[in-house]
């Protein structure tokens, strides 16, 4: 018996197909309440319903490094989402950021398609 | 109650390594049958007495195949189970699984990379994350370096107390002859090292050496009546969350704190019986990590544990008594060199850095980016 549905992507695909129309988009369970990142077909308890939504925007930095190179720096940030999922992503407007400061997210366009970025937000408790 | 069944009734009796630091001009497949070549004459044994072979290598995409091929091997079991570093310490357990169940009689544990003579051909066969694409991180070093952050965050550890660790690694290579990188080093040219990922410099980073080890083993009984002392296999754990750093559910705490207590548990003895720790110190912060996760000191007191040389020669507990992945040798997967060392310092055979006395070793690997932990207890006769 298959299981594939010919009419919807994979989550992947379905990913990548909500960025390029400007969209950051996580999942859900249904049944569960259960966030998801990165997207996948089930939830870490097993539920499958999944369905997307638009998170909140706004994390905190839970850990950060900053690649040095002779090319440049730029960060690498895993930040935790309100909805509490954690994702790999970068605040490009700084040279780095203390963990536990909060972030917001906003879509760029880099030279590989759309990608999730994280601003500082003002104020914000670090 | 969990796996004693299988406590001792191995043994590794027959141990080599070869090219390891620099072999130029020499395959990895080469290298790797040289150690093997090695370890079955180290066992007294003939390569056609081999029946069962445990491989893992970065750059064979069927290693047990090529190996197999390569030695002219008819092998009864064969498992290439790839955890990354960690895959030797679960092939001591696989091999032990499959000696004790009569699937094999002798088992050729064994790995071999010329990745620093290879220099900028080597590709690495560890796909990219998807999702972690856009932001290029330059793995592993990245991921290390965001499980550092996040410890000197939870806990206070400093760029002092890492560059203690690599300290401390150097002194051990300094008495180990077959060590690559020995010399002088202090704390200062450490602290002043080149910053490649926060806040992890490149002092802080294992070597690239070329290098190849195996070993053999056999069911205890057997192994009495072989020419080497052998070293039983008394325990074995593993435990793994994750691939993807992003998915580590804590990245100040990994899964040798499961790992190692499974093994220990099954070897019966507690971590204070622990006579040499060999602990995969790809990066400096892995043997800050493991001393906490194993248990040799609590939850966030690696950093201060590592300070003041108590894990440097004459210090209280004997850590990476070959100098480790920072100073001895690290070919891509280190994995099979802890076993190598556990091997020597049982046998009683380290020369100027043996440890007095040592009937113990805890021999832990780390696959990935502090992904698969993988921990085996190793032990003398006296600790059967």
């Amino acid at each position: 018996m298959t299981q594939n549905d010919a009419s919807q992507a994979g989550p992947q695909a379905t990913y990548e197909a909500f960025l390029e129309q400007g969209r950051f988009m996580i999942q859900r369970a249904k049944s569960t309440g259960e966030y998801v990142f990165f997207p996948r077909i089930s939830t870490p308890t097993g539920a499958t319903d999944l369905e997307w939504v638009a998170p909140a925007g706004t994390g905190t930095v839970y850990a950060i490094t900053v690649n040095r190179s002779r090319s440049g720096s730029t960060n690498v940030a895993l930040i935790e989402l309100d909805e509490g999922v954690r994702m790999m992503s970068t605040l490009p407007e700084v040279e780095t950021a203390p963990i536990g400061a909060r972030v917001a997210a906003r879509i760029e366009e880099a030279e590989t398609g759309n990608r999730v970025v994280f601003d500082l937000v003002e104020g914000g408790a670090a | 109650m969990s796996g004693q069944g299988i406590r001792g009734k191995s043994a590794i009796v027959g141990m080599a390594t070869a090219g390891v630091g620099e072999a130029p001009g020499f395959s990895a497949m080469e290298l790797l049958g040289q150690a093997a070549v090695a370890a079955v004459a180290d066992a007294g044994l003939q390569m056609q007495d081999i029946d069962g072979v445990f491989a893992a290598t970065s750059s064979h995409a069927f290693p047990t195949m090529s190996v197999v091929e390569y030695l002219g091997l008819k092998p009864r079991f064969f498992d290439g189970t790839n955890v990354g570093g960690s895959s030797f310490e679960l092939h001591l357990l696989q091999a032990t699984l499959a000696l004790e169940a009569g699937l094999c009689d002798a088992a050729l544990v064994c790995y071999g990379s010329n990745q620093r003579t290879a220099g900028g051909r080597l590709v690495s066969m560890s796909e990219p994350q998807w999702h972690e694409t856009p932001y290029n991180p330059r793995h592993p070093i990245t991921a290390y370096g965001l499980a550092a952050s996040r410890h000197m965050h939870e806990y206070g550890t400093t760029r002092e107390q890492l560059a203690d660790v690599a300290l401390a690694a150097r002194g051990w290579a300094n008495l180990n002859p077959e060590a690559f990188a020995r010399g002088p080093l202090t704390k200062d040219e450490l602290l002043s090292s080149r910053m490649i990922s926060d806040p992890l410099t490149k002092a802080d980073c294992c070597l690239v050496t070329d290098g190849a080890a195996a070993c053999v083993l056999t069911r205890a009984d057997r192994a009495k009546d072989l020419t080497a002392k052998p070293v039983y296999f008394l325990g074995g754990g593993a435990a793994n969350y994750h691939r993807s750093i992003v998915a580590m559910p804590d990245l100040a705490t990994t899964a040798a704190a499961e790992s190692g207590p499974r093994a220990l548990e099954m070897a019966g003895v507690g971590i204070k019986d622990i006579d040499v720790a060999m602990l995969y110190d790809a990066f400096t912060i892995n043997t800050i990590l493991f001393l906490e996760d194993l248990g040799f000191c609590a939850k966030g007191e690696g950093g201060a544990f590592v300070e003041d040389g108590r894990i440097a020669p004459g210090g209280e507990l004997a850590v990476n008594t070959n100098g480790g992945g920072l100073s001895c040798v690290h070919p891509g997967m280190y994995g099979l060199f802890l076993i190598a060392e556990a091997v020597t310092q049982i046998r009683g055979d380290a020369g100027e850095r043996q440890v007095d006395d040592c009937n113990l070793a805890l021999c832990h690997g780390n696959g990935g980016t502090l992904s698969s932990q993988c921990t085996a207890i190793l032990g003398s006769e006296a600790a059967l």
